[in-house]
């Protein structure tokens, strides 16, 4: 097996072929639960673990697996890491197990799970594999908090609010109230609000790299004005 | 054969977008004033509260988009814009409304979609219906009309910036008590609200105001008769039927063509050339498939009026409405389906 860009799969993961602002994977339970951090927080997480066990799995059982039989064997293992993350959920964060209700079984069909398994934890190490389940499922969480938290502000004007659910008791008082008083914009919290806030999001994503991208090519190639004219003038058949 | 040039002088067409949107801001001024005089200052106050803000937005959003900013502010689309939203409030608004209403309307409606001409849905609509469900409360708080009085100059202010609520002075519109208590007669007869000419106190003249800067629209020929025409029948035909068949539980034709933003909607927000069907058989469809819909919603939805509502469901199939009532083209036969051949 050739060398393994540790580096690669993280910015991958992270930024370049993020699964919400670039592949648009999973849109079911980002636009659905992101109503608040703590929601996002807890899907994200449940995502992550689901992503680095089913491609830690799938890489495991790479070479005993025919191409036929592939995906349903794929999604038998992300049915049994889904299955096992929504018990953990029952036993420890009931609560919030109730709010995200059928979304966490969704997370089967969450393509991102899949599409990784396929694309890469069939072709690539234990380790490999773990990294970029990992980092994608980081990639996820990260957007889906950033979402959560967006529309969380503009929403409800808190921020953090009822972390308790996620993080035991100590966590109430992480709630920050952003605006005093605060009337409540339900338009952020309602499924519109999600898309809305996700077009921004992917937008402003879009800027950046367009910004990066101008600045690579000023730095590969330094000002070459005057040595450069294209001839204007001449005949134009 | 040569085709001789014609000399001048040529007849030049005087239609220009900013003529056209000027004829429509001076038809919504009898409007303008009627509400104002029944509901007080506050429509006044939000009307240029909101050409302010949407100029503003305008300019920010050309500006950003790196497009003539003086070019595009001139035709004056942002401020019909502005000036339909506005009319469109209850008088009770305050400026934070009408502010997140405007702006969204010009930033995300209209501009983000491409400027005038590109936005496939009315502006103004969009930014009433994203108040509508964000702030229900606010948004259905109408002072005014019987029995309250029209409130003072100071108390709309006061209102405008933010006031709270008017005490004693603020009530349900005609159209919300009917839905209230259809089917109960008694109920029905106590409600002062309802007692108007026709369409419940006060509410006749506005609409009445809003017919006469339609039927002004007409003349000037900015606006064609089939949609309006097609949207009140669409409306009217249904009632018709349903009142005759329950009195007490649906309400009249009349009562349904001049209250809420029947006029308002059926002159001004539904002729929006560009969120229109094109075709005049395709507006005369458009148009009657608002009308049904502002029935069906009003009679049997969530919310007391649903010309926004209807408007946008039916910007939404503009397109395919267009798509199958093409016009036949001179010198071809009629096409088969839709797009033909």
């Amino acid at each position: 097996m050739a060398d393994v860009d540790y580096g690669k799969i993280t910015r991958d993961g992270l930024w370049n072929n993020n699964p919400a602002t670039v592949q648009i994977l999973g849109l079911c339970p980002l636009l659905a639960v992101t109503g608040s951090v703590v929601n996002a927080l807890g899907l994200g997480l449940a995502t992550l673990v689901v992503l680095m066990g089913s491609n830690a799995a799938v890489s495991l059982i790479r070479h005993y697996v025919t191409d036929a039989v592939r995906l349903p064997a794929f999604v038998m293992i992300i049915a049994a890491m889904v299955t096992v993350i929504e018990m953990l959920m029952q036993a420890f964060t009931f609560e919030l197990y109730q709010i995200l209700g059928i979304f966490i079984p969704l997370i089967v069909t969450n393509c991102t799970v899949l599409g990784r398994a396929d694309a890469f934890a069939s072709k690539h190490a234990l380790l490999p594999a773990m990294t970029d389940g990992f980092m994608m499922g980081l990639g996820f969480l990260i957007v889906l908090v950033i979402l959560g938290a967006l529309r969380e502000v503009v929403g409800a004007g808190t921020l953090f609010a009822n972390m308790q659910l996620l993080l035991g008791p100590w966590a109430e008082q992480l709630r920050i109230e952003i605006i005093p008083n605060y009337g409540g914009f339900l338009l952020a919290i309602l499924p519109p609000g999600a898309f809305l806030g996700l077009g921004l999001i992917i937008a402003g994503k879009n800027v950046i790299d367009k910004r990066m991208k101008a600045a690579k090519q000023r730095r590969e190639a330094p000002s070459s004005s005057g040595s450069r004219r294209v001839r204007t003038t001449g005949k134009v058949s | 054969m040569a085709l001789i040039n014609a000399s001048s002088p040529h007849a030049r067409g005087p239609v220009d977008t900013g003529m056209v949107m000027r004829q429509v801001i001076y038809a919504t001024l009898p409007g303008l004033a009627i509400l104002t005089l029944l509901f007080g200052i506050g429509t006044l106050l939000n009307v240029i509260w909101a050409i302010l803000v949407a100029l503003l937005c305008e300019a920010a959003m050309l500006r950003a988009r790196g497009r003539p900013v003086a070019l595009y502010l001139r035709d004056g689309s942002a401020v019909v814009t502005a000036v339909l939203l506005a009319l469109a409030l209850p008088p009770t608004a305050p400026w934070w409304l009408t502010f997140i209403g405007v702006a969204f309307a010009i930033i995300v409606a209209k501009q983000l979609y491409g400027g005038l001409g590109m936005n496939p849905f009315n502006p103004a609509m969009v930014g009433y219906v994203l108040l509508l469900i964000s702030f229900p409360v606010a948004m259905t708080n109408w002072v005014g009309g019987a029995p309250y009085r029209t409130p003072y100059v100071l108390e709309s202010v006061l209102q405008f910036l933010g006031h709270g609520p008017l005490d004693g002075l603020s009530g349900a519109t005609p159209l919300d008590t009917f839905r209230t208590f259809a089917g109960n007669a008694d109920a029905l007869d106590r409600m002062i609200v309802l007692h108007g000419r026709w369409a419940g106190l006060g509410w006749e003249w506005v609409n009445l105001a809003f017919l006469l800067g339609g039927v002004y629209l007409l003349f000037r020929r900015v606006i064609g008769w089939h949609i309006p025409l097609a949207f009140l029948a669409g409306l009217a035909v249904p009632a018709l039927i349903a009142w005759q068949i329950d009195p007490l539980r649906y309400a009249d034709p009349l009562f349904h063509l001049f209250s809420g933003g029947t006029m308002l909607g059926a002159f001004f927000i539904a002729t929006d050339p560009v969120s229109a069907a094109t075709s005049s058989r395709g507006r005369l469809i458009y148009g009657v498939l608002i009308g049904i819909l502002i029935w069906v919603i009003r009679t049997y939805g969530g919310y007391p009026d649903a010309v926004a509502f209807s408007v946008l469901l039916l910007n939404l199939a503009a397109p395919f409405i267009d798509y199958y009532t093409r016009p036949r083209t001179y010198g071809h036969e009629r096409a088969k389906r839709g797009a033909g051949s």
